[in-house]
């Protein structure tokens, strides 16, 4: 008997629907139940009217917004000279930069903790956004490293030739090219900084509450219906995160964007 | 000439890359407004040569003059000069317009100007209706219009092409290559063209420079590079030839193929052995075998669409490239004559292989990176020598390892009854090979030579 080649695809269709699918079903119902079962929407109105809660949530996005921007000024220039064949000759400075991203993230947390105790310094906001930054450098350094990397150099010699200076060349071809990479890091950066909650909780000693956090705590308090709601909340900000950048994606698949 | 017709001096420039030289010592004058083409196979130098001229690279030695002046530390930026890339490197964020508009918007000039200059040179390449389209929905044809509407929008003092044509299928290069003529008689900028492709060179230029090696071979215009090669290279890179051995016997007569013929040259002695060129469409060839200078017998004819190409083997036993409106059947026996002036004798560049060498013991040399044998000498080991090796001495081998050390064949030259082949050993020397077998050019081959063909000389 043949097997056809869509037969192959079964496997991965049932893990898809048992934990991608069903549990995004689950919390989509869960958000729209009150405890008996029946159809609600006091979740959503309890979150809007807990200022608590509501708080966490536009902190979490400062933070994460904060932190993006800060992954984005220090990882640009990185990938810059990283990809700049004159400044970086060897391919080992690019796995040093990316050598981070192979450790688990709370191992990489404990071990900031740590620094930050030996190096006696209080831990809280500024741990945090240190740690964030730390943990999601990499992911911004990488795609912007790639579409820099794969850019045709023609680009910027053309420009240099039409009489462009070298700030010139960068900020009129090399910038706006490396666009797609640019907004690949923000995304892979922005996204799960929003719902950390394990680096927050370690690196301020639990002082400063992150959204994360707050699902967490409602899901573990038996507040299931809440905590689904409040998932979904957030599940719906990162899909406007991403829908806002989706428009150049097939650019940055050309170009060698991380997604 | 005078000096300020020179827009463009280039005086002993050199160019290594990782010690390895690709360019020696080249010297060339460009006059105002004049196509110069820059010709030769891949690797020869011509777009270094470009990229020096554009700022893109800096010599290692000599210097390059703009209208009189050392323009070495000149970044490519600030020079008056334009390059059309050879696969366009139009920014893809850009709409044609803008591409366009591009170095006039950091020249600060005003948009109305701006907005006038870019719809003129628009109309001039014809593509007046495709200012807001995305580059990348242009054919390869309609970018590299946009590429050199993007150069001469700026009114460079010199334009620099690379290749432009060399990514466009041929009747469009045929169509381009007459707009680009035309274009350079309105605009009188001067063009300078890099190209590998010989009929492009003749067509387009006012001066052809051909190049090879890093160096240049020869410098004229068309007719004069066609007509007049002044090597082999030369002669073999510029359309069909037959390039054959001779012996320049006293002036205007000259001796090849068997026979003796007069010619126009003169002045290289008596018995001189010498190249004599031959080109194809210069062969006349008749049915009739009487009272014509030679005979031979068709071996081949095809049909090129406006002549015959047709090879014919003498009774002498060379085989020469013959055209004609006329085609002859397989297996005829023709008569041909070729006229006085139409035979091109040229000095032989080499007739023997010379190499440095150093004696090692009483029965071995050592040259190109090897020890050899050779019948016993009385120089004393240690003598550094200079070796004769005879083109025909030079034996190359299928297999590597049965010579005595190996090599890559590199330029291939057929004289109508023998190969001569440009070797390219592992030492990185040339050798010079005569052979009746048929190789490839890039061929590994094994390179053997009999010890008494290896003569020795004291310097």
């Amino acid at each position: 008997m043949r097997i056809k080649r869509s037969t192959w695809a079964i496997p991965y269709g049932i893990f898809l629907a048992l934990f991608v699918a069903l549990p995004l079903v689950l919390i989509a119902l869960y958000a729209f139940q009150d405890r008996t079962g029946a159809f609600t929407l006091q979740n959503f109105a309890k979150f809007f009217n807990t200022p608590e809660d509501l708080h966490t949530f536009i902190y979490s996005i400062e933070i994460a917004l904060l932190n993006t921007v800060i992954c984005l000024l220090l990882g640009y220039p990185a990938a810059w000279i990283l990809a700049n064949s004159e400044l970086n000759r060897s391919s080992v400075t690019v796995i040093l930069f990316i050598l981070p991203m192979w450790i688990n993230m709370l191992i990489r947390t404990l071990a900031t903790v740590a620094l930050f105790d030996f190096l006696r310094m209080p831990l809280g906001e500024g741990a945090l956004i240190f740690g964030m930054v730390y943990n999601f450098l990499p992911f911004m350094i990488y795609p912007i490293y790639n579409t820099l990397n794969k850019m045709d150099g023609s680009y910027a010699e053309a420009a240099q030739d039409l009489g462009a200076s070298p700030a010139e060349v960068f900020t009129k071809v090399t910038l706006p090219l490396s666009m797609p990479g640019v907004l690949s890091g923000l995304l892979m950066v922005f996204m799960p900084t929003i719902s950390t909650f394990a680096v927050a909780e370690l690196l301020t000693l639990n002082k400063v509450k992150l959204f994360g956090t707050t699902i967490q705590e409602n899901i573990n308090n038996g507040m299931w219906n809440y905590g689904a709601a409040l998932a979904l909340i957030m599940l719906a900000i990162i899909g406007i995160t991403s829908a806002f950048t989706d428009s150049d994606s097939k650019r940055a698949d050309e170009t060698g964007g991380l997604i | 000439m005078a000096e300020e017709d020179k827009i463009i001096l280039l005086e002993h420039v050199s160019k290594r890359y990782d010690g390895k030289t690709v360019l020696d010592d080249i010297n060339l004058y460009i006059r105002k407004g004049e196509f110069v083409t820059l010709l030769g196979p891949s690797g020869c130098g011509k777009t270094t040569t470009l990229r020096l001229i554009a700022g893109f690279l800096q010599p290692d030695e000599g210097r390059i003059l703009l209208d009189g002046k050392d323009i070495a530390g000149v970044p490519p930026y600030e020079r008056p000069l334009n390059t059309v890339f050879q696969r366009y490197a139009l920014f893809p964020h850009l709409d044609v317009y803008d591409n366009i508009a591009f170095g006039l918007k950091l020249k600060k000039m005003p948009e109305d100007e701006i907005d006038r200059k870019v719809r003129r040179v628009l109309k001039m390449v014809a593509m007046t209706d495709y200012e807001s389209r995305a580059v990348e929905s242009l054919s390869g044809g309609q970018q590299q219009r946009v590429a050199i509407a993007r150069a001469i929008v700026n009114e460079p003092k010199v334009l620099l092409l690379d290749e432009p044509l060399a990514a466009l299928d041929r009747k469009m290069r045929e169509d381009m290559q007459l707009e680009l003529k035309e274009m350079h008689q309105k605009l009188g900028i001067t063009f300078i063209y890099v190209t590998h492709d010989q009929e492009e060179a003749l067509t387009l230029s006012d001066t052809v420079v051909v190049m090879s090696e890093g160096r240049i071979q020869q410098i004229g215009t068309p007719r004069d590079i066609y007509n007049e090669p002044v090597n082999s290279f030369v002669a073999d890179f510029i359309g069909q030839s037959n390039i054959l051995n001779g012996t320049m016997l006293e002036d205007k007569r000259v001796n090849f193929i068997g026979h003796d013929f007069d010619c126009v040259d003169k002045g290289f002695g008596e018995n001189v052995p010498v190249d004599v060129v031959v080109r194809p469409e210069d062969i006349y060839i008749k049915k009739n075998t009487e009272g014509e200078q030679f005979t031979g017998t068709v071996t081949s004819c095809i049909f090129k669409g406006m002549v015959y190409d047709m090879l014919v083997q003498t009774a002498e036993g060379f085989e020469l490239e013959v055209q004609d409106y006329n085609g002859f059947a397989v297996g005829s026996t023709v008569g041909m004559h070729i006229h006085p002036g139409d035979i091109q004798v040229m000095k032989k560049e080499r007739v023997r292989n010379t190499f440095e060498g150093e004696v090692v013991s009483p029965v071995s040399v050592r040259f190109l990176g090897e020890e050899w044998d050779i019948p016993e000498t009385d120089i004393a080991p240690g003598t550094p020598v200079e070796v004769d090796v005879e083109f025909g001495a030079v034996d190359l081998m299928d297999e590597r390892k049965d010579g005595n050390t190996e090599g890559q064949v590199y330029f291939i030259l057929y004289k109508g009854d023998r190969y001569h082949l440009t070797v390219k050993t592992a030492s990185g020397e040339l050798l010079y090979a005569d052979t009746q077998d048929i190789w490839d050019k890039d061929d590994m081959v094994g390179i053997k030579i009999l010890p008494e063909d290896i003569k020795l000389r004291v310097k």
